[in-house]
């Protein structure tokens, strides 16, 4: 099955960041592993399919390693030399803008720069009942290690778990006088958390607090980028824990002078 | 069989009998009481069906009236029985008129209790035959073309559009498959009435309505007959419609169905009083067809810690086996969950969960224990996820597990994409088969690692359950003893849909489904 085909060696090992392109075991070699299915029948021709399909990718030399028969659809890994490059010198990525500190450091902060006792609303708003990601950030035991805000001395962490309508969300955000609001979106099939985050950032808008209250969303599917379209004062990825999102809500409160 | 983990039987016998106790003391509430959702599934039991031309479902309409009217107390039975005298019609003439606002039933001239209780006693009859058929459809499909092998291969499909779960159901059940669970649609289970029809448009799962029972039904006994195995389908009895949904289920013939004592309290915050009167009789009707339910003890170990809360998920598990006891489920219909949960950085991991996992099986040797795959530490990093899941394999066929729910490499990112399910089947299939007897030819060392763990973990769980026993069930929920999770009596959703009974009520079907059995 593999092709055998050798090119003269351009024996560089030197990365040249203008023109990126994966690495397999050689530099620029260009190799990438797909698995994909498609739905057509096992045999020569759903490996030809798989073929030129990669081709059409810019993968070039593609070789289907292995495929499977799924009744009435093949399942293929295989692997192509990419043809084309990125140029690293020119990415520009939004990022959250803060030096994180630990819980310790967060706890000093707040006695020294706010003085008083900051009050943090989570949910996991509209309809999505996964609480996995508002509980490693906001409750006591956290996550892996890190400590969630409910530990935090200075924090009023308040988890209104899941499903929570965006309507009861900000009741209980102007009930309790939050500082910051944190969303928590783990379902996104039919992006269905994109609707929500925008319905809620429209609710506090209408009820005139979205100025006073640090907003901020959080799910394996949200980027900082992303929030920010929607409106948010920050998003959070998967690998975030309690003290990525103190850090930033803290300096927030302190920036925008609502200490 | 002599217990390889050195269990003391008589600390497994003081927690059994306190969570015995815990359920009684429930039990005498539970009986006290109805629920809307308890009375609709009355009304779809006697083969009322359809909406109104707002879709309100007609189960609905008619016991919105009749609370409306003040006589919920009585209960649906009566007001039936006696409109059927009344009126010379049937149940779902009855329900059709009162939605075209043709019929005031609690207008009508009132027959006695017994009269009513005779009138609808032939229906109910009826209703409980066209279970017993199915029933015996599926005896008939297991004698005949058999069923696949313990622990059955139990994966989700969830596209949200139910014919598009058809072609992704087929294709798992020929790539070996023995369960399939339509996942819900997110949010179901806070709605208060069943949607109706067919239904293509769900967030994360696809709507549990009758019409969608039986489109899968048909397809999974197609495909059954195609690879000769029959393939069990489930759904969840959960939510603020328990009862109905496990009616409906009993209907169209599904075999399996998620339904906890705690878990609508405890992650749906769902009303207590609601959820222990709704589980009620939502077992009675699974223990009656012959439905295996599926506890939902894994999902403490998502809010929880799945090392330092070991003990809450047998303790629960005793608890719900003894609620499944006084709805005359038998043990071989006890789906008692628990899960491999714990964070894959602790040194001998394996061990305590294959502790654990030998512990329930030793603990509740004829249930068909319910074994949920890693979710809350996968990662997304696909290649060390699938190693997660052969572990979770090893471990269920080494400890006798009997309904494996497969995980997916692709777990924390999407749902199952028709190549990821067909990887965990192989996956399981590979380790059930190389390592079927492991089980046999182990045994551990004494008080070593394994056994001081699960000795540890079953006289915790006993301890817990007498302070639970002490405290009252509700009190601990409210303390937050379950997953971490505190919910108060009166707080939650659907408290207004209990109702005190008076003592003219009735429910037809309890008496006949339990056989005497109470």
């Amino acid at each position: 099955m593999s092709s055998h085909t050798t090119h003269a060696a351009t024996a560089t090992t030197a990365v040249d960041l203008t023109k990126v392109k994966p690495y397999g075991d050689t530099m620029n070699d260009g190799m990438m592993q797909l698995s994909f299915t498609l739905p057509v029948p096992y045999g020569e021709e759903a490996n030809e399919a798989a073929k030129q399909l990669a081709k059409k990718m810019g993968l070039d030399e593609p070789n289907v390693v292995y495929s499977k028969d799924m009744v009435g659809f093949t399942y293929f890994v295989l692997y192509g030399k990419c043809q084309h490059t990125v140029d690293y010198t020119t990415i520009k990525v939004t990022k959250v803008e803060v030096d994180v500190m630990d819980r310790l450091e967060c706890e000093k902060y707040i006695e020294e720069n706010i003085k008083r006792p900051v009050v943090i609303v989570g949910a996991c708003s509209g309809t999505d009942a996964h609480t996995v990601g508002i509980d490693a950030i906001m409750n006591m035991k956290g996550f892996h290690g890190h400590f969630g805000l409910e530990r935090y001395h200075g924090i009023d962490a308040i988890n209104m778990g899941s499903q929570v309508p965006n309507e009861t969300l900000i009741a209980k955000a102007i009930e309790v006088n939050a500082d910051a609001i944190l969303v928590s979106q783990i379902v996104t099939q039919k992006d269905v958390h994109i609707a929500n985050l925008t319905n809620l950032v429209e609710l506090m808008e209408a009820e005139g607090i979205r100025d006073k209250v640090i907003l901020v969303c959080g799910g394996p599917r949200i980027s900082h980028e992303l929030a920010q379209e929607l409106g948010y004062d920050a998003g959070f990825g998967s690998h975030s824990y309690a003290e990525d999102v103190a850090s930033f809500v803290l300096t927030e409160i302190v920036k925008r002078k609502l200490v | 069989m002599k217990s390889k983990l050195n269990l003391d039987p008589k600390v497994i016998d003081s927690a059994r009998s306190c969570a015995a106790r815990i359920a009684e003391s429930m039990q005498t509430f539970i009986d006290r009481h109805t629920t809307v959702s308890t009375e609709r599934t009355i009304l779809r039991l006697l083969g009322v069906d359809g909406v109104d031309d707002v879709e309100t479902p007609l189960p609905n309409v008619v016991v919105d009236a009749i609370k409306d009217g003040g006589g919920l107390q009585k209960g649906v039975a009566y007001w039936m029985g006696n409109t059927m005298i009344q009126t010379g019609l049937d149940p779902q003439a009855i329900a059709e008129k009162m939605a075209a606002g043709e019929l005031d039933i609690m207008k009508l001239p009132m027959a006695t209790k017994e009269e009513a209780e005779a009138k609808i006693l032939p229906l109910v009859k009826e209703a409980l035959e066209r279970i017993n058929q199915q029933t015996a459809a599926r005896e008939k499909y297991l004698s005949t073309i058999g069923e696949g092998r313990q622990p059955y291969l139990y994966v989700i499909v969830a596209t949200g559009n139910i014919y598009e779960d058809v072609v992704q159901a087929q294709a798992a059940a020929r790539q070996g498959a023995d369960i399939i669970a339509v996942i819900r649609t997110t949010a179901q289970s806070l709605l208060d009435y069943v949607p109706y029809g067919p239904t293509t448009e769900g967030f994360g799962g696809t709507y549990a309505t009758q019409e969608n029972f039986r489109i899968m039904r048909k397809a999974l006994d197609e495909v059954g007959e195609e690879v000769g195995r029959y393939i069990r389908l489930c759904n969840y009895s959960s939510g603020l419609c328990m009862p109905e949904i496990a009616a409906m289920g009993a209907i169209e013939r599904l075999d399996v169905m998620l339904n906890d004592a705690l878990y609508g309290i405890l992650f749906r915050d769902i009303n207590m009083q609601r959820t222990l009167v709704d589980q009620y009789f939502s077992r009675i009707i699974i223990g009656y067809c012959g439905i295996i339910f599926n506890s939902g003890e894994d999902n403490y170990l998502t809010t929880d810690d799945a090392y330092e809360a070991a003990h809450t998920v047998l303790a629960s598990q005793f608890i719900n086996e003894q609620f499944a006891v006084l709805a005359n489920i038998k043990e071989e219909q006890m789906g008692l969950g628990h899960a491999f949960e714990m964070d894959p950085d602790i040194e001998n991991g394996f061990l305590y969960e294959l502790a654990q996992a030998i512990m329930a099986r030793e603990i509740f040797p004829k249930a068909p224990l319910k074994y949920m795959p890693p979710t809350k530490y996968m990662t997304g990093n696909i290649f060390k996820g699938h190693i997660q899941d052969a572990l979770f394999n090893l471990i269920a066929v080494w400890s006798g597990q009997s309904l494996q729910l497969l995980g997916m490499l692709t777990e924390a990112i999407h749902t199952p994409h028709l190549q990821d399910r067909m990887l965990s089947i192989e996956n399981a299939k590979y380790i059930f088969s190389n390592a079927r007897d492991l089980g046999e030819e182990v045994e551990f060392k004494q008080d070593g690692t394994m056994q001081k763990r699960a000795q540890f973990v079953l006289g915790e769980a006993e301890k817990l359950l007498h302070e639970i026993e002490k405290e009252g069930l509700f009190s601990t929920i409210e303390k937050g003893k379950f997953g971490g999770v505190k919910r108060p009596k009166d707080g939650g959703k659907g408290l207004a849909g209990v109702c005190v009974k008076d003592e003219t009520y009735f429910n037809p079907f309890i008496p006949l489904m339990l056989g005497g059995a109470k």
